[in-house]
């Protein structure tokens, strides 16, 4: 987004045009942020008095934080998450960049019918797909193991991955492969010298994606999991932190944001890339 | 660096033929340009070369090797493609080495040949920049550069000036030119632009729907064209297409067009003519041999008067458009002896330079 003023613009014009808007939705996407912080940091008496401002903090403790860590299995889950994460985010990437590169670039019978499939494959809701998934996980003998979590994301992420990156590869020109070749790769030496170097911005978005997919996950996670030091971070927070109808505020929003600051951070860590894939196009 | 032969090749896209029927010999150190209107095939017959496109049917040999089925890298050619192609995530010189160091050639030695390839060039300041950083001419002869540097037997070129603004493509026309001299070596130059072909070809290979209308050297194209294709593609403006009729008149023959202007046949042609007398045939004539009347330099050129429609000056000359016989017909005369449009003014026609074309067959008779 370029800061300059553009010609004939006026500075109040800018204000409602501009500034106005960019503040409304910077707010709109922080306050969440903001409030799991005050209330992971606030006192229970304080957090159910109705007569004082609910945006204050008057009084702020790290009582919830402490439960958090020290009380419940946080620490276990936040690593369970993170481990199922990079696992079922490297398995679908590396099939999706396989799998992108030959259906966006080689010929073969039934190649376009086959892409269509793959989409097709993405469209099953899991809500469906997790009934015969759990036989299959405990045919494998993995019911109740993070494996099973790693070996089930990739379901919905492949799909997912490869549909991405068909189209980013096919932004890359065939000519810088094709000229490669000529000047004495194999085609395996122009895929991985040439073509995935370019589309690393496109891999990053996929990776991205893929990541915060399986880091988000709730369903397969809650059906696939029983043991509490199995469970990861969405499963095990609302599982052990809500006890029928009684809701643990301060530690649920605690763990909350403990889980979301990694993801963003990636994320303002990537943007650049992040934007660029999206948006497709590597310039000659 | 070697001799390349095309043996009766073909190429068809599932059901549409690209390439049908191509034989081309193509000698040691020789520069030749295929050309042709778009989607005659100039492109697939190219990258057959290359090795990019499967061979439908037929042969090609590079020196004596036959590679229908040798994959691209082992075919030792070098190709520049019209958008570059220069990989965007590479500075010049790694751009310039990728081939070298594919095929593990020492440091020291891919350092030489880069550094001389870009002194050839004039491209050595430009060795630490990438792709984006240059301009439309700098990244042309830095893909040339890559072509240079791996020493291949071919060069293959697919319309690399195209991009260019049109200056510049004349600039560099003469630049490919130099470099030919310089790095003696077999080229195959794909174009559209019938002046580029002209200009740069030891032989020109004019190409139209899939096949070979003609080949030879440009002098000859221009002189001698075989069919009214080729008449019709070399030279610009384009030679004219009258229609008229071979007559007899008196010993000699004469060209009458339907209007009633009547041209004496030169006399060493008319045996080549005889046997056509009294058909309807096609009358070629280049603007540049269609002027001004002047004082005659030799009888074999002959007046007639015409009106004139339109003028476009070019500053050297004027090309002057009329109607003769129906057809729009374009002369070039001397900016000083035009008249305005509507005026009549008397032109002569070099019989000597011109061509009888039967429409039946299309061939130059
Ligand atoms: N990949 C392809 N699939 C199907 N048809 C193709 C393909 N490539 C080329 N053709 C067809 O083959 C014919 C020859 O194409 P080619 O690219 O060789 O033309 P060209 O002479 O290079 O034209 P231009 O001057 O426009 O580049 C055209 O009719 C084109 O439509
Ligand atoms: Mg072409």
């Amino acid at each position: 987004m370029s800061m300059n003023r553009l010609v004939g613009e006026t500075y109040s014009k800018r204000l409602f045009v501009f500034w106005i808007p960019l503040f409304l939705f910077v707010f709109v996407l922080l306050f969440p942020f903001f409030w799991m912080l005050i209330t992971s940091i606030k006192t229970d008496a304080e957090l159910y008095n109705r007569r004082i401002s609910p945006f204050l903090v008057r009084d702020p403790t790290l009582d919830h934080w402490k439960l958090l860590f020290n009380d419940t299995l946080f620490v276990q889950w936040a690593w369970n998450t993170l481990w199922v994460a990079c696992a079922s985010t490297g398995i679908s990437l590396f099939a999706g960049v396989l799998g992108g590169y030959a259906l966006s670039r080689l010929v073969f019978p039934g190649s376009t019918i086959f892409s269509i499939w793959i989409f097709i494959t993405y469209l099953v809701p899991p809500a469906l797909l997790f009934i015969p998934l759990t036989g299959v996980m405990s045919f494998l003998g993995l019911h109740d193991s993070r494996l099973s979590l790693v070996f089930s994301y990739p379901t919905f992420l492949v799909p997912f991955c490869i549909w991405l990156l068909i189209g980013y590869f096919q932004t890359i020109p065939k000519e810088l492969e094709e000229c490669a070749r000529i000047d004495g790769a194999t085609r395996i030496q122009a895929m991985v010298k040439i073509v995935f170097p370019l589309a690393i911005p496109g891999i990053l978005s996929a990776g991205i994606f893929a990541f915060t997919l399986s880091w988000n996950e709730f369903l397969y996670a809650l059906v696939f999991l029983s043991s509490p030091e199995n469970k990861t971070v969405p499963v095990g927070v609302t599982g052990e932190l809500v006890l029928g109808d009684v809701f643990f505020w301060g530690p649920l929003m605690a763990g909350a944001l403990f889980g979301s600051v990694p993801i963003a951070i990636i994320y303002s860590f990537f943007v650049e890339h992040y934007v660029s894939g999206m948006t497709g196009a590597v310039k000659g | 660096m070697a001799e390349i032969l095309l043996k009766d090749l073909y190429k068809t896209y599932g059901e549409t033929p690209a390439v049908r029927g191509i034989d081309l010999t193509i000698a040691e150190n020789e520069f030749v340009v295929l050309v042709g209107p778009s989607g005659c095939g100039k492109t697939t017959t190219l990258r057959m070369i290359a090795g990019l496109e499967h061979i439908t049917a037929g042969d090609i040999f590079i020196g004596d090797r036959l590679i229908n089925d040798v994959p691209p890298r082992d075919r030792n050619i070098a190709m520049v493609f019209q958008n570059y192609a220069l990989y965007p995530h590479m500075t010049v010189y790694e751009n310039m080495s990728f081939g070298l160091r594919l095929r593990k050639v020492q440091k020291g030695e891919i350092d030489i040949r880069v550094k001389e390839a870009a002194e050839i060039l004039n491209i050595e300041e430009l060795l630490e920049r990438r792709p984006k950083q240059l301009s439309g001419g700098q990244r042309q002869r830095v893909a040339m550069g890559r072509a240079i540097v791996r020493n291949p037997q071919a060069f293959l070129f697919d319309e690399p000036l195209s991009n260019l603004d049109a200056k510049l493509r004349v600039q560099m026309r003469t630049e490919i030119k130099r470099i030919h001299q310089r790095v003696k070596t077999t080229v195959v130059y794909v174009t559209h632009d019938q002046v580029e072909a002209m200009s740069l070809a030891d032989r020109i290979v004019v190409m139209n729907n899939g096949i070979i209308e003609q080949v030879g050297p440009p002098q000859e194209m221009y002189d001698n064209p075989k069919t009214r294709f080729v008449a019709g593609f070399i030279g610009s403006p384009a030679m004219n297409f009258v229609p008229c009729k071979l007559t007899t008149n008196g010993d000699g023959l004469s060209i009458k067009l339907t209007d009633g202007v009547d041209l004496k046949v030169p006399g060493e042609r008319e045996k080549r003519y005889r046997p056509h007398v009294d058909r309807d045939l096609i009358l070629g004539i280049r603007p540049e041999h269609l002027t001004e009347c002047r004082q005659h330099t030799n009888e074999q050129q002959q007046d007639f008067g015409c009106d004139v429609s339109v003028l476009e000056p070019m500053g050297i000359d004027t090309m002057v458009f009329m109607e003769i016989a129906n057809v729009e017909v374009c002369a070039r005369a001397a900016p000083d002896a035009v008249k305005n449009p509507g005026e009549t003014m008397t032109f002569t026609i070099d019989m000597q330079k011109m061509h009888l074309i039967d429409p039946s067959t299309d061939t130059v008779l």
